[in-house]
């Protein structure tokens, strides 16, 4: 190739030296990304490679299309209410099974709940260590980060006897050589540019994150009953309501719901007093590091979450609402329908599938999943000990999702750009003040800081939404309205023969479909498009390329090998592919053939 | 076949003593034997209200707001111990946190390597651990079942599990009758006889 453009306006070149991270994810699922340097190590080529099968639709077919959601659950060890969610709504739209409005609340609330969670444990757990130099925080003075800490938030764990505990304690830990969760991390590097006292401040609240997830998560304990994987049901929620002071017993009471609503008002607090303080203190210093755009500057694309009203998922019932924009012109907002065949496509002519038309796409309704395992004549090493993968040719158990044609960001930042581009007034006060005071013009979210922001400002606005629907829902069962669900079509015997279905929405890291074909009352096939896919996509046959290569191109890298920036990049995009790809055994052999009984 | 289940809140996650914890994937064959081993537990044990026992699944990071709530700390895993296949292992103490990473068995285990790790960072680490483990023999049957060796070591492994609740001062108590719906630890789909039943015949052979 030596140097190419793509149709997208990206530049390769591959001729410089090869780097290769593998694996790139710190939870769930196995990625690999490989880059070319130029003399000034500045990345000018990169490769996306998700490196697992898993055959969720050879598991599905033939099933209770009602059980799906326990399924679909187990696919992901981090998103599990989220795929739950998309698979009832699912069955639900190929069912016309409409839901009760309480329902839609308790379902917003838990998503609302698990976005706030979600990014919070993302950006101190998994992200927050590829900007704080925790060894650093060795060295900080107390009293400083306790100055520091009371000028950006009136938090009150901010004495320089609480910091200095905090110091004791990690020196501790980190002296007795069990750097656990810090064990792989790049310490030291001139890529970090924190003050030991801001890098003290970040890993106090680290562990101050740990400390907070002890609430939120009852909140999905209180609705869903079992955890940590919740209960979910085809036509509303599994749990019943009641608000008197006798009644069910079981019932979700005014016990519990005042919990929710404390539980709520600490989310609230955390995020308006640790998480977006720490956000901005942290980026203030990272302000000319205005790497890892790539496609959010040009392609990006919400389904839209957060119905207001149950079974209306209009841009007018849509809090966080649904459009795509391409070529960057916030002034155009498209409308995704995600049942049109010529709208959301996947491609395979890099992925190891094979289609009959590889040069063609399909819509997961028409979806085929036959794996194709070989390598390029490209290739350095062998099929089962890959060095260099040859990116001309099949190079990922990823299939690439396409909007019509047009490789897409998707995630928080992506919703927000939509949400900013369609008017949302609540979002765009909130993005406006936080530019300016950073002193920062729009053009700076297009980068991997932005996208880290976006997840931030997400979070702190999903806090403030479950207020709003907790007091909606509080006032729709003061009306009188306990109804959690809606049974009347759950008997298969009141099912038409053969229905499609799409349930699509937003999960914390992106768009996610499920679609389903349903044949008399049994599941004849299920395809997922999951967030992950379509950032961490491969190229498609016209050699446009996905967001995460195209955010990494013209990043120079300190220490190649150190690679904290690819790291820093690629975690931005919260990456999590156990659901996206596939497993498949180590000799790469194809899976048996399955016959459904 | 589908239960609509109606399920009760199941709430605060600080109110137990003991947390019985299962982890893995129930759709990777073997994987499943942390998942399967917790619920034949439950299925025959009655705990007291301070116990916990609990279905983790790959929850990794997720599981540490119970880990961190629990003072003491029993899993079921599969580990990989570089032994026979279906060979049984129980670990005490400090050896729990080593045996969940030594080698990797899944993804799941370098998160709850982590979480070990961050539970003793933030000074909430169980007093009392317990692992009990064992070797895999199939991990990549997507969609699959335990092996027949691992399925054979469940009951002795629901027993080793309870001679260490009673070294905890927790006595099991036998149960009676069939769990009721909301008893079970997982939904009912994913109960190994329904999860079973509903899965396609694979030709050329199952491992």
């Amino acid at each position: 190739m030596a140097s190419v453009t793509t149709p997208n306006g990206f530049q390769l070149d591959d001729s410089g030296t090869r780097v290769v991270v593998d694996p790139i994810c710190r939870i769930e699922g196995h990625l690999r990304i490989e880059v070319n340097l130029d003399e000034n190590n500045v990345i000018r080529n990169a490769v996306s490679t998700g490196n697992m099968w898993r055959g969720l639709e050879v598991i599905l077919k033939g099933r209770d299309p009602r059980d799906a959601w326990a399924f679909t659950e187990r696919i992901c060890g981090v998103c599990t209410g989220v795929h739950a969610l998309q698979s009832v709504r699912a069955v639900e739209d190929a069912l016309n099974i409409e839901i009760p409005a309480n329902a839609n609340h308790i379902r917003n609330l838990m998503m609302l709940a698990q976005y706030s969670h979600d990014h919070i444990v993302h950006f101190y757990h998994l992200h927050a260590l590829d900007w704080v130099d925790v060894v650093s925080a060795l060295s900080a003075d107390p009293k400083a980060t306790s100055e520091l800490q009371q000028s950006i938030s009136k938090w009150p764990k901010s004495s320089p006897g609480y910091f200095s505990d905090v110091q004791n304690r990690l020196k501790k830990f980190v002296e007795s050589g069990q750097l656990g969760p810090f064990a792989n991390a790049y310490w030291g590097s001139p890529a970090y540019k924190l003050p030991p006292e801001a890098n003290l401040m970040a890993t106090t609240h680290y562990l101050e994150a740990l400390e907070f997830q002890k609430e939120i998560v009852k909140i999905h304990t209180i609705f869903g009953g079992r955890n940590p994987h919740p209960n979910w049901v085809v036509g509303g929620m599994p749990c019943s309501i009641n608000v008197a002071d006798a009644g069910a017993v079981g019932a979700v009471n005014m016990v519990w719901l005042n919990m929710v609503s404390d539980i709520i008002d600490q989310t609230i607090a955390f995020t308006d007093q640790v998480y977006l303080p720490d956000l901005k203190a942290i980026a203030s210093f990272y302000k000319d590091w205005g790497f890892g755009g790539g496609l959010s500057s040009k392609n990006v694309m919400s389904y839209g979450e957060f119905p207001a009203y149950a079974n209306n998922h209009t841009n007018e019932s849509l809090m966080l609402p649904n459009g795509a924009i391409l070529n960057g012109d916030l002034g155009t907002v498209y409308d995704v329908d995600v049942r049109d065949p010529d709208q959301v496509q996947e491609f395979v002519a890099h992925s190891w599938y094979k289609y009959p038309d590889e040069t063609a796409g399909l819509h997961p309704w028409d979806g085929v999943t036959e794996p194709n395992f070989e390598i390029g004549p490209n290739t350095v090493g062998t099929r089962t000990a890959i060095e260099n993968i040859d990116e001309g040719a099949k190079y990922s158990w990823l299939k690439s999702p396409r909007w019509r044609g047009n490789a897409m960001e998707v995630g928080p930042l992506a919703r927000y750009l939509v949400a900013y581009a369609r008017g949302k007034e609540d979002i765009k006060e909130q993005v406006d003040s936080t530019l300016a005071e950073l002193g920062l013009p729009i053009t700076a979210l297009f980068s991997t800081l932005g996208r880290t922001a976006a997840r931030g400002l997400e979070s702190q606005w999903c806090a403030w939404k479950m207020r709003e629907v907790f007091d909606d829902m509080m006032a729709n069962l003061k009306r009188g309205d306990m109804a959690t669900a809606n049974m009347e079509k759950f008997d298969p015997a009141t099912w038409e023969t053969d229905v499609k279905g799409v349930g699509y929405g937003e999960a914390p890291r992106g768009a996610l479909g499920h679609w389903v074909h349903i044949k008399d009352t049994k599941i004849e096939s299920y395809q997922c498009i999951v967030p992950s896919t379509w950032n961490a996509s491969p190229r498609d046959p016209a050699g446009n390329i996905g967001a995460y290569e195209a955010a990494l191109l013209g990043t120079p890298m300190a220490n190649p090998e150190q690679p904290l920036e690819i790291l820093r990049t690629i975690h931005s995009f919260d990456p999590c592919l156990a659901c996206a790809s596939h497993v498949m055994s180590h000799d790469g052999r194809e899976l048996a053939v399955v016959k459904v009984r | 076949m589908s239960d609509a289940e109606v399920i009760q809140p199941d709430g605060n996650p600080g109110a137990f003593d003991t947390l019985v914890l299962g982890i893995g994937n129930v759709l990777y064959a073997d994987e499943g034997f942390g998942i399967r081993a917790v619920e034949a537990l439950n299925a025959r044990y009655a705990f007291p209200e301070d116990v916990r026992v609990m279905d983790g699944g790959t929850q990794g990071i997720f599981l540490l707001p119970w880990v961190c709530s629990a003072r003491r700390l029993l899993i079921f895993d599969a580990v990989d111990f570089g032994m026979e296949p279906a060979t049984l292992k129980l670990v005490r103490g400090d050896d729990v946190p080593c045996f969940m990473g030594a080698k990797k068995v899944s993804m799941h285990q370098a998160g709850f390597q982590e979480v070990l790790a961050s539970a003793d960072l933030t000074g909430s680490l169980p007093a009392g651990l317990a692992l009990v483990g064992v070797q895999p023999k199939v991990l990549n049957d997507y969609g699959g079942s335990l092996t027949s060796g691992v399925r054979g070591r469940i009951d002795e492994a629901v027993e080793v599990a309870c001679q260490v609740l009673r070294e905890w001062n927790i006595e099991p108590l036998p149960r009676e009758k069939p769990l009721a719906g909301t008893e079970q630890i997982g939904p009912v789909a994913l109960d190994m006889r329904e999860y079973e039943l509903g899965r396609p015949v694979v030709e050329g052979g199952t491992p």
